[in-house]
């Protein structure tokens, strides 16, 4: 095992810098490093102006996604060992505009992830008195997959769809739509349908798949996708039929 | 600087803060409410609880009994009416977020599901699988999206309470992308910025928790209480302390020492059963359970490895099946982080900083000694956790209290009329200071890294598990001269845009005035309680310290102590019994 290791770092300083330059920094290779850990240790001890974002240092919040030797991961969840002998590349997520150094700004998705309407949807309430939903463990499993997402917007960085067309709403807002329709406490489905059946929603994906590969908590997008395209074509089948139109 | 008004602001969003929202939009909708928090509010640090949320709900249970175990668990330090608000509110609190569409676990008849949890003498925590911090936060998250009310400032950094005419009247905030300093009025504000674990070097909390919220109350001439009682986590795992839920144990993993045995049994903690006995063994209270490694380190019979000594959690006899369907994210955090299979290999785990029982002083609807300003949350002390917190115990109190807060500030807010105009000026200065503090001192030369380290050094020495006097004196000494050499920090990012160091900087800030008042109050509480053990002082003393201490800010020198007494409604100070 090296003793040290070479990380290129993109850097973006747009008071200083008209465009991105890549700067090398040498950090010291421990095995049980991740990637965070290297540019914790950059930050800290060669250069307090590199930037990025994170938190849990645990996969869970979603924060540390950055393309490391060209793919999208977690930085957190990556480790120095498994991109040896470097140097190690480090940049910004790939179709987000960059905000400074790593940072992307994420505000594309906090729109698309309202529009899909993220929330249970019901034309009645049940009062809190009357205690809980009842929801089979089976009924949970149906949506319990795409409930998982982090929004670490990974898949949205490996989507060649989303890089052409940036208006398209994107694997993880649909995994989400998904996630409620599926859900037997929600009525919202038809609803969402039609947010998700536009021109912005999932007929522009060409089902690659590079989302559900890159995904670090298997949430599998390419699969809602999938599932609502053919919930759609039924649906838009339904309508012109005079008796289906429900 | 920017200029922008709301009623009732929000300040974090997290489990609390985001209750606390809704609560606002909902008994409310008039008023206008913001929240504002320095990352995206579903990055927040509750994502990452795992084990579970407490609330009566099975028959069998009862609201007294999670009151007893509770008031117990914080060895009678707990104030009892607080605790019984806690326990009552719980249960629809969940069930709420059962409405809203949290994933919790089912039974076959699709009722809610519970497990066992630590210090619980009945089965009570609810839970969707280990993740159940993740999704409550992201069902909170996604249902705020809903109230077209509630406007947030996402990655906005809260530097300053504007406090005029006695009252708080809103924030400084520096706006992460820009730069650019803003000023919130508000008519209340409501601070849900969770705890202050990385004031010590291991611990399970995110880089987020930095007790700013502490710190800005404290400056505020607002109190901390109970801040000496530090609850450390029997189970994080070496190097990296991520936590490995208590829920492992529940589940029926056991504690094992070097020998391969289950060493609590010699700690009065009952007697080891192959299955899981409530409040017994490994479902003992976390204080007891940190305490025990320590005492078995001094035996000689931990393990000891490049990260210190440690002991093993084995989960093994519970089976691949369980462990999936239960426990998926240990198994996930153990394979990724320590390339150990839980299923088959035993997990090495030491006692890890996890959770602040103190906090900004409230009552029982959140409000602080400040007119107009709340608190809710792990900032929060209200305080129902007393010496030592039960896990599961605090995810509800986010909600509970966020609620509570929520409805009682939005209430106050209605009946005020705008901020006054002085509290501008206040916001000017405030904006020179930042200006001062990280753009010219240059010549200057502490570096972050090192305050902290020297920081962190101090307090893990002075106050973990352990305590004694004279370390806590000279830990105290010490805080003060990093206080001054605070004041000779050198950055190199002088930028405006997303500056992370500048950030890093009020962090370690706030860092140090937080450690301040957990290192006077540790200091001055002479007796044994809880997670607070005192080497020097080892016995419980309820003739002088069945009382809260209140830090106070002084203008030079460490925080001046004050007391008052436990609130007593139904139990008095008894003996703590587990396993027996
Ligand atoms: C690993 C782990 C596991 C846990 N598991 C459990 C469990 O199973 N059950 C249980 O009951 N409890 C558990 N806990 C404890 C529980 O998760 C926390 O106490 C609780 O989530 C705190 O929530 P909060 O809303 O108070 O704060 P947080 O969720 O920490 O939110 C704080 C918010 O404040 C904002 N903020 C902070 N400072 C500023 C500032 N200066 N300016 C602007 N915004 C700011 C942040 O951006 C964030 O949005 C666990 C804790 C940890 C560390
Ligand atoms: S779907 Fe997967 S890759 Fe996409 S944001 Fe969610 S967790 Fe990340
Ligand atoms: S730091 Fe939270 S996911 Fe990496």
């Amino acid at each position: 095992m090296p003793a040290t290791v070479a990380l290129a770092v993109a850097r973006y300083r747009p008071e200083e810098e008209p465009a991105p330059t890549l700067q090398t920094y040498e950090v010291p290779f421990r095995e049980d490093w991740v990637v965070l850990d290297a540019l914790n240790y950059i930050k800290d001890r060669l250069d307090g102006s590199l930037s990025f974002r994170w938190s849990c240092r645990m996969g869970v919040c979603g924060s540390c996604g950055m393309k490391v030797n060209g793919t999208p991961v977690l930085t957190c969840a990556a480790f120095l060992s498994e991109h040896l002998p470097g140097p190690i590349r480090v940049e910004p997520l790939d179709y987000f505009p960059v905000v400074r150094d790593l940072v992307v700004d994420l505000s594309d998705f906090m729109r698309k992830l309202k529009k899909v309407k993220p929330w249970i949807l019901r034309e009645e309430e049940k009062p809190l008195a009357e205690g809980e939903y009842r929801q089979t463990p089976d009924q949970l499993d149906a949506y319990k997959q795409f409930s998982m997402c982090i929004n670490c917007m990974l898949c949205y960085s490996a989507c060649p769809i989303y890089g052409l067309e940036p208006s398209f709403i994107g694997p993880a807002a649909i995994a989400l739509a998904q996630r409620y329709n599926m859900d037997s406490r929600d009525q919202g489905a038809r609803e969402r349908l039609e947010i998700l059946s536009g021109y912005d929603g999932i007929w522009q994906c060409t089902f690659v798949g590079e989302c559900t590969k890159v995904c670090p908590k298997n949430v599998d997008p390419a699969g809602a996708i999938q599932q609502y395209k053919l919930t759609s074509a039924v649906h838009w089948l339904k309508t012109l039929l005079p008796w289906g139109a429900r | 600087m920017d200029l922008s008004a709301c009623d009732v602001l929000v300040v974090g969003g997290g489990g609390a803060g985001l209750r606390a929202a809704i609560a606002v939009a909902e008994t409310h909708p008039n008023l206008r409410v913001a929240v504002i928090s320095k990352v995206y509010p579903m990055r927040s640090h509750t994502v990452s609880a795992e084990g579970g949320a407490a609330a009566v709900i099975k028959p069998g249970d009862s609201l007294e009994e999670h009151a007893y175990d509770t008031i117990s668990g914080g060895d009678w330090l707990c104030d009892q009416d607080a605790v019984e608000a806690f326990v009552r509110e719980a249960p629809a609190e969940m069930l709420r977020l059962e409405h809203w569409g949290c994933p919790w676990n089912r039974e076959p008849d699709g009722s809610i599901a519970v497990r066992p949890f630590g210090g619980m003498k009945a089965q009570r925590t609810w839970f969707a699988a280990d993740k159940t911090g993740f999704h409550m936060l992201h069902t909170l998250f996604q249902t705020t999206l809903k109230y077209d009310v509630i406007q947030r400032y996402d990655e906005f950094f809260v530097t300053k309470l504007l406090v005029d005419e006695g009252r708080c009247q809103g924030v400084v905030a520096i706006e992460l992308g820009t730069g650019k300093i803003h000023a919130i009025t508000a008519k209340a504000v409501i601070l849900c910025t969770g705890g202050c674990g990385k004031v010590f070097p291991f611990t399970t909390n995110a880089n987020i928790k930095n007790g700013d919220g502490m710190a800005l109350a404290y400056r505020a001439g607002a109190p901390l209480k109970d801040m000496e009682f530090v609850q450390y986590h029997p189970t994080g795992l070496p190097f990296t302390g991520i936590l490995i839920t208590e829920a492992a144990r529940s589940e029926g993993g056991w504690l094992l020492n070097k020998d391969g045995y289950r060493y609590l049994q010699d700690y009065d903690l009952g007697k080891p059963e192959p299955r899981p006995v409530l409040r017994s063994m490994e479902l003992g209270p976390r204080d007891r359970l940190s305490q025990a490694f320590v005492k078995e380190q001094e035996k000689g019979r931990t393990l000891e490895g490049p990260y210190g000594h440690y002991v093993h959690l084995d989960l093994r006899h519970l089976g691949e099946k369980l462990i999936d369907k239960k426990l998926p994210f240990v198994r996930e955090l153990c394979l990724k982080y320590v390339g150990i299979d839980p299923v088959k290999e035993m997990i090495p785990v030491r006692p890890v900083v996890h959770y602040m029982m103190g906090g900004v002083s409230t009552d029982i609807d959140g409000a602080t000694p400040l007119p107009g300003l709340y608190a809710a949350g792990e900032v929060a002390c209200v305080s129902i956790n007393g010496a030592n917190r039960l896990g599961s115990n605090s995810l509800p109190e986010c909600l509970v209290f966020g609620a509570r807060a929520g409805k009682v500030a939005a209430a106050f807010a209605a009946e005020l009329k705008a901020p006054s105009p002085s509290v501008l000026t206040q916001a000017h200065d405030e904006e020179r200071r930042l200006e001062e503090k990280f753009r010219r001192g240059r010549g200057a030369k502490e570096r972050i890294a090192t305050l902290r380290a020297e920081m962190h050094e101090t307090m893990e020495e002075s106050a973990g598990i352990y305590r004694n006097g004279p370390a806590l004196q000279k830990a105290a000494d010490k805080l003060r001269s990093l206080q001054e050499r605070f004041r000779h920090l050198t950055l190199d990012d002088h930028s405006y845009t997303f500056n992370t160091e500048q950030t890093a900087a009020l962090e370690l800030s706030y860092m140090l005035d937080v450690a301040e008042t957990i290192v006077q109050s540790a200091l001055q509480r002479t007796e044994s309680r809880g997670s607070h053990q005192r080497t020097d002082y080892p016995e419980r003393d309820d003739k002088n310290f069945l009382g809260h201490a209140l830090a106070y800010r002084a203008e030079d020198g460490p925080p001046r102590i004050e007391w008052v007494p436990v609130t007593i409604t139904r139990w008095p100070p008894g003996q703590r019994v587990y396993g027996r």
